[in-house]
């Protein structure tokens, strides 16, 4: 449905986004992960139509209605929505009229038009707040109608760049329903975001990015298995450890040490624990704490990169 | 520790205050351009003083009307148009001239009777612009020093005949033997016209103030549209009207039909408002004065638009926009009519387009002219809107900042 080859783009002699391809598939949801400055909004922007790519195509559709974005950009534009990450809404215009708004922009017109703002209305759970202003509107509000905005010329494609940010926790489970919900109505859904928890929960594929590249693009069970160690164990302990000296005594992968806190991948957790316990107390550094866990997407882009999602 | 605290706060202050140089120059820029605008106007640094444009007709074409003619031709603080009734009449309705001055049939003979026998007093008709009524005391003034010296100079006889008065030479008093006119009632009178569009209306000076008071609060809604534009880029709207399929004609040709309709809507309110509560009366052509409206409007959108295009933060460029359009009304006339202006800025503000929408709203209200007086200021209202809209798109940065 969404397919971007060889993405190209640079400001100066930076490369902002280096030779990206991505595809997302009508009812699935793909996750672009990345820290900041990796080149998601930029990629977001290609896809869009906000910015010309310097190489590459963008193409909207599948088999005879396929279309490539630079070269019928309008026909391809009135199939994409796109949710900024700002709040891209007319505060002073009440919740109906923006999205009346923003389906006119679209060729919509007459009941066609009422009927596509009631049903984004209904579907982000605004149908009875349709003639309030968004300024009388909560942050989650303001949220789900930014989203509606995006809905309303019922797209193909939906392209989400960080919807959440700044949401509380139950506006954000509320967003997230709307999404499912339009992966089960077949919309292609690309959702950029820095929150691993997100992806984690809502997406079928995720493409990581770092420095303008994709290093990683596959399901979470597919980037999971390149992980050596799928468990994790974190401790809080005293003392420095001897890293190199730990992994060659027990067989821990990837140790980090950040103050007080340890952080290790291993194979088998109720072998390793033990054999980790002992070597410690060995060695004198009293242990105080110890959780276990499965890895996460930030142990995959560390195990990528060598450096912290969030960093 | 209350004194480091309140130091800190002032530091804090004065930091922030002096590090924002655009803040920082509209306060010393904004008071010196405007003091330097005031001070040409109605300073005294001038070299010579300004000759007062005035028309003079002499309907009579005796000797002595000649000899006033010339001696008020050669008069250094007047500069003469010379030409017939109609024509002076016309120069002072269109603003050209401060006043219009028209010895009648039969003048020099109705004076000199006036003067020594007490005959009836010819009756000397001087047309004047009402916006610029300072000047008729002058003009009035000048004239009867010009007319008792020819006289003087004509009843004297011997060497001062009535031609040697012509040299423009202006003297205390008679010439010769002759008793010194002003020991006589002046012979003549003066009637003052006021030259507006119709003569039992009475110039109404509201006309003027409305239309520059119209003219600079428009443009500053004009700001408001550039300004909106560079909010609207900020909160992520931009990016969002970016995205729809929509050509960036019509993204911003839509800017300027609205920005441009709130302008008309606005000036059409001011000028109700005119209208029903200060009796202005659009006694010229109201076709003209639509025209000019339209044209305004559509100047004030391009540039607002031209203010989004160059501008960077909504916040800085507020302020200089409003700078600009402050010392744009102030040059075209708004505050103080652009005729007190010295002669090197009245012909230096043609190139600031408010000086057309100010002349022309006057023209169509109380100056009452026709509509060929509305076309030039049209023409330069519209091409300054061409030329404010070229250079908008441009200047304009269709990609968002990069993050």
């Amino acid at each position: 449905m969404l397919e971007a080859r060889g993405l190209f783009k640079s400001y100066g002699d930076r490369a902002v986004v280096a030779d990206l391809s991505l595809a997302v598939g009508a009812g699935e949801i793909v996750g672009l992960l990345g820290p900041n400055g990796a080149g998601k909004s930029t990629t977001v922007a290609m896809l869009c139509g906000l910015v010309a790519a310097d190489r590459g195509e963008v193409f909207i559709g599948t088999g005879p209605s396929r279309l490539a974005l630079d070269e019928n950009a309008p026909a391809a534009k009135r199939r994409i929505g796109v949710v900024p990450q700002e709040l891209s809404i007319y505060e002073n215009l009440g919740a109906a009229a923006n999205l009346e708004l923003f389906g006119a922009l679209y060729g919509l017109a007459g009941a066609l038009l009422r009927e596509r703002v009631d049903a984004a209305l209904d579907l982000v759970g605004l149908a009875d707040r349709a003639r309030d202003k968004p300024q009388s509107f909560s942050g989650g509000m303001k949220r789900r109608l930014n989203i509606a905005a995006a809905l309303v010329h019922d797209p193909d494609v939906l392209i989400f760049d960080e919807p959440t940010v700044g949401v509380d926790p139950q506006s954000r489970n509320a967003i997230f329903d709307n999404l499912e919900t339009l992966r089960g109505r077949g919309k292609a859904l690309l959702y950029t975001t820095h929150y691993m928890e997100e992806a984690e929960r809502l997406c079928d594929r995720v493409v990581i990015m770092d420095h303008g590249h994709v290093v990683a693009s596959d399901t979470l069970a597919g980037l999971y298995k390149r992980l050596p160690a799928v468990e994790t164990l974190e401790l809080e302990v005293e003392g420095a450890i001897d890293l190199p000296a730990l992994v060659a005594a027990t067989g821990v992968t990837r140790p980090m040490q950040d103050g007080t806190r340890l952080h290790v991948g291993v194979a088998e957790l109720g072998r390793a624990a033990p054999q980790l316990l002992t070597w410690l107390a060995a060695h004198g550094h009293g242990v105080h704490r110890i959780s276990s866990g499965r890895a996460d997407l930030e142990d995959v882009f560390l195990s990528l990169t060598g450096r912290q999602l969030r960093d | 520790m209350q004194f480091s605290a309140f130091r800190a706060l002032v530091r804090k202050d004065l930091v922030l205050y002096f590090s924002n140089r655009r803040a920082l120059v509209m306060s010393i820029l904004a008071p010196i351009v405007i003091a330097a605008f005031f001070g040409a106007i109605f300073g005294s640094g001038m070299d010579k003083p300004t000759r007062i444009p005035i028309a003079f007709a002499d309907r009579d074409a005796s000797a002595l009307s000649k000899a006033v003619a010339a001696a008020v031709k050669g008069d250094a603080a007047f500069d003469v148009k010379e030409g017939d009734e109609a024509a002076g009449v016309a120069l002072a309705r269109e603003g050209k001239v401060r006043a219009a001055v028209v010895l009648p049939p039969g003048f020099g003979e109705q004076a000199r009777q006036a003067l020594v026998g007490g005959g009836a007093k010819p009756v000397v008709a001087v047309h004047y612009d009402p916006s610029q009524a300072t000047a008729l005391t002058l003009v009035r003034g000048l004239l009867s020093q010009h007319v008792m010296k020819a006289l003087g100079d004509s009843l004297g006889g011997g060497a001062n005949g009535a031609g040697t008065g012509a040299d423009g030479e202006r003297s205390e008093g008679g010439a010769g033997g002759m008793a010194r006119p002003s020991a006589f009632s002046l012979p003549f009178t003066t009637e003052a016209v006021e030259s507006t569009a119709r003569t039992d209306r009475p110039y109404n000076g509201y006309a003027h103030s409305f239309a520059g008071m119209g003219v600079q609060f428009i443009l500053f809604m004009g700001i408001e549209v550039g300004v909106g534009v560079l909010l609207a880029r900020r909160l992520g709207l931009w990016k969002r009207l970016r995205a729809a399929p929509l050509s960036r004609t019509l993204l911003l040709g839509s800017h300027i039909a609205s920005g441009a309709i709130t302008a008309l809507v606005l000036l059409a309110i001011i000028y109700a408002a005119a209208i029903g509560i200060f009796h202005v009366r659009i006694d010229g052509s109201v076709a003209g004065f639509v025209g000019i409206a339209i044209a305004f409007a559509l100047l004030t959108s391009s540039f607002g638009l031209l203010i989004a295009a160059i501008g960077k933060t909504p916040e800085a460029t507020r302020g200089l926009a409003i700078f600009a359009t402050l010392v744009m009304v102030m040059l075209g006339g708004a505050w103080v009519p652009s005729f007190v202006f010295p002669p090197w800025l009245q012909t230096a503000s043609l190139v600031v387009p408010t000086r057309w929408a100010v002349d022309g709203l006057d023209a169509m209200t109380w100056r009452g002219l026709g509509f060929h007086a509305a076309i030039a200021p049209i023409a330069m209202l519209l091409a300054f809107s061409a030329l404010f809209a070229a250079i908008a798109i441009w200047r304009f940065d269709w990609e968002e900042p990069r993050s």
